[in-house]
């Protein structure tokens, strides 16, 4: 089910936070109501981590990651990334990767399978992204626009991408994503879909802005209406019984 | 899969929908993502643009106020009325007009609408147009003029006093048709025919200003202003005067015959004594029917010697001419052409009497025809100089002015002319019983300038004849044909009048002038 939430009296979610299937990243604010309504979702399902990215709070738009991995730019300091390799689950690889497009959340859109990466990003990065988050990764382009992280929002069941991609582009970007995808928009018209929300395969968060009819467009393109999150958790207990020994 | 001109090929894109992000309906993606109704209650781009406003009528002359001072005149549902009323609406450059257009109202119920169409762009670069109506409250109030017209209408600020001290009017009919031709006394107040002139008053200096200049344009003038004090602010300063212009035309009219002072004759080179006026313009033509030598004197130079004539057109009599010689002499003076012959003339009255006299009209004359001249012999004239001459017999007998066409004319009595003239708005003066003027004597007159016009095409040079509708052409084709009949006005010369029927049409004005 989508929840409506601000950070500090911004809609814009998706900059400030990073959720995935096994942990959640959230930017340190002034009050902690950003980070309660996390929890009171995500609490004893996955860990959510208070972390900044390079002194800077935008933490969702400069990485990227899934259950496997994630990614942190080049101006992420050691500290971070102690920070973060510590309060992440040890099946996350946590990796650091020299990039010139270093707003890694912008340029990659990716779920547990398959990613859509900038057309400009480099060959090691492209093999470090297939490498560590352990998907197949297709250069693509958006209704026109490169930034395929920032246009489209993605999970392991569907994915909403720009309002203006034509049918005959969304039909190439579903055959390749092997998901259902849906033109939309989040937060009240806004077309940057990736920064109005974030969203995992069992739940998902919008800006506070967004309207009953984009709410019930993301809960369907999701499936997060019968989604429970105790049935992904009995696949991961099995490994955490597994660390407790 | 199409090709285009660089030779790539490029997929079809086909524009996919979404759904408006309010109320879910699909809908093709655009810059706001809300369908077209969302955002019509999403924004109004007519928040803050004025919906009701009150404009100022004056119901005497139909004008609209644009303060603080200027009326603006507009019909009812005009395009002039349409973008005064848009000029009034304050911020309507916040956004785009597109249309604008007037919604029906009751002409009584002093409401005018106006249905405008604008465009704004709103949210995110999406263009918005929207119609509203706006409301007008028109408020009567008389403007300015109308409301000094109203206290007093026979307010004015200027005057000018034409006179011509003469015996006949002439010269003021064909004044007044040359003002109605140049429209020169459109803005007088008022118009007012006294003994021996015209009154014209206006209701501003600059205008009388200018109505001067026109006559000293087109007759010989002198005047003088003055002024009267009306009326003075003290505190700003400023005075109110009534101004005046006496203007006296120079008495000296066409077909006049004038002996000159013996300076004024030696200062044209030893012109004739007697001399006869052949034109007054802004100029009076002197022509010497002995010599045929013209000359021309301008205002400034005539009242220099202020010579009054000797014989005017009362006095010209009837001859018939018995005998033309061939001309000894021709000339084209100031675009009339001139024959000097001797012809043999008796008096009518005075049959018997055979005169051999020197004429400038040897070109016109035939035996047979009747001209009409002065008879010096028997003249009895108030003037010194010309007694001198008439004892030392230097004068002719006779002097020839004009032919006459009064046989002609007998043919065409009582049938109306081909051509018809407009006239001033003049007030009779019936402030002086016995020296006013006589009506008779005016219609006679005005016959004898409408005969005038007939024979002189130059005297119509700068008058509008209109055509009479009462005039049948068939009557005037039999006269025309032959050489002999009475000299009348072409018809290519005539303007029709432009008639504004309730039909809507109009006769043409075709100008056909020379």
């Amino acid at each position: 089910m989508a929840t409506r939430l601000q950070f500090e009296n911004n809609c814009e979610v998706g900059v400030f936070s990073k959720l995935t299937n096994a942990y959640c990243l959230v930017a340190i604010g002034g009050s902690e109501n950003f980070y309660s309504a996390f929890e009171s979702e995500l609490a004893d399902v996955i860990p959510i981590v208070k972390t900044s990215l390079g002194g800077t709070r935008i933490i969702g738009r400069l990485c990227a990651g899934n259950k496997n991995g994630l990614l942190v730019p080049h101006t992420t300091t050691d500290q971070e990334l102690q920070h973060l390799r510590n309060s992440l689950p040890d099946s996350v690889v946590v990796q650091r990767i020299e990039e010139r497009l270093s707003a890694l959340g912008n340029c990659i859109a990716c779920n547990d399978h398959v990613a859509l990466a900038h057309t400009d990003l480099d060959k090691e990065t492209e093999e470090i992204i297939a490498d560590v988050l352990g998907v197949e990764v297709f250069r693509q382009t958006i209704a026109g626009n490169i930034l395929v992280g920032s246009y489209c929002a993605l999970s392991n069941r569907g994915g909403i991408v720009h309002p203006h991609t034509s049918v005959e582009d969304l039909d190439e970007l579903s055959t390749l994503l092997q998901v259902p995808l849906v033109a939309g928009t989040v937060n009240r018209g806004s077309e940057v879909i990736a920064a109005g929300m974030t969203v995992n395969d069992w739940t998902a968060f919008c800006g506070s802005d967004t309207t009953a009819t984009e709410l019930s467009v993301i809960d369907s393109i999701f499936k997060l209406r019968e989604a429970q999150p105790s049935s992904i958790v009995d696949e991961m207990r099995k490994s955490l019984i597994d660390t407790y020994v | 899969m199409d090709q285009d001109s660089s030779g790539m090929f490029k997929v079809q894109q086909t524009i996919g929908s979404v759904v408006c992000c309010k109320c879910g309906v699909p809908m093709p993606p655009n810059a706001a993502n809300m369908c077209v109704n969302c955002l019509r209650s999403e924004v109004d781009i007519t928040e803050g643009l004025q919906k009701s406003i009150q404009i100022f009528y004056c119901p005497e002359c139909g004008c609209y106020l644009q303060p603080p001072k200027t009326w603006i005149k507009a019909q009812w549902e005009s395009r002039d009325l349409l973008s005064f009323c848009i000029k009034r609406l304050k911020n309507l450059n916040k956004v785009r007009l597109k249309n604008a257009e007037f919604v029906w109202t009751e002409p009584h119920s002093k409401r005018i609408k106006l249905k405008l169409t604008v465009q704004a762009e709103v949210l995110n670069g999406a263009v918005l147009e929207q119609s509203y109506p706006v409301e007008y409250t028109v408020r009567d109030n008389l403007c300015e003029s109308c409301s000094r017209f109203q206290a007093n209408p026979d307010q004015w600020v200027a005057s000018v006093q034409l006179r011509q001290h003469v015996s006949h009017r002439r010269s003021f009919f064909y004044l007044e048709q040359l003002i109605l031709r140049h429209d020169a006394a459109s803005r007088a107040v008022r118009i007012k025919q006294v003994h021996q002139g015209i009154d014209f008053f206006f209701g501003n200096k600059s205008h009388a200003d200018s109505f001067v200049d026109f006559l000293s344009k087109v007759v010989p003038i002198e005047y003088r202003q003055d002024k009267q004090l009306v009326s003075h602010d003290v505190k700003s300063s400023l005075y109110n005067y009534k101004y005046t212009y006496s203007v006296k035309i120079c008495p000296i009219c066409r077909e006049d015959l004038i002996c000159l002072p013996s300076k004024v004759s030696s200062s044209l080179g030893n012109l004739g004594p007697l001399v006869v006026c052949t034109k007054v313009s802004d100029r009076i033509t002197l022509l010497d029917p002995r010599t045929l030598r013209c000359a021309f004197l301008d205002a400034r130079q005539y009242w220099r010697s202020g010579f009054q004539s000797a014989l005017t057109s009362r006095q010209l009599v009837k001859y018939s001419v018995f005998y033309v010689e061939p001309p000894v002499g021709e000339a084209t003076v100031g675009g009339q052409k001139y024959a000097l012959s001797y012809v043999l003339i008796a008096r009518e009255s005075d049959i018997g009497k055979m005169l051999t006299v020197q004429t400038h009209l040897g070109h016109i004359l035939k035996t047979g025809d009747q001209a009409l001249g002065y008879d010096i012999y028997g003249a009895n004239v108030n003037d010194d100089e010309m007694a001198e001459y008439r004892l030392h017999g230097r004068l002719p007998e006779a002097i020839l002015i004009k032919k006459c066409y009064d046989k002609e004319r007998e043919r065409k009595k009582g049938k109306p002319r081909a051509f018809t003239t407009k006239k001033l708005p003049m007030e009779m003066d019936e402030s002086r019983g016995g020296r006013g003027v006589d009506p008779g004597k005016m219609e006679n007159e005005y016959e004898e300038f409408l005969r005038d016009l007939e024979e002189n095409p130059e005297l119509r040079f700068n008058i509008s004849l209109y055509k009479n509708k009462d005039y049948q052409e068939s009557d005037e084709t039999a006269s025309m044909t032959d050489g002999e009949g009475a000299p009348t006005v072409p018809i290519e010369e005539l303007l029709a009048e432009l008639e504004l029927s309730e039909e809507g049409e109009g006769d043409g004005e075709d100008d056909m002038d020379e």
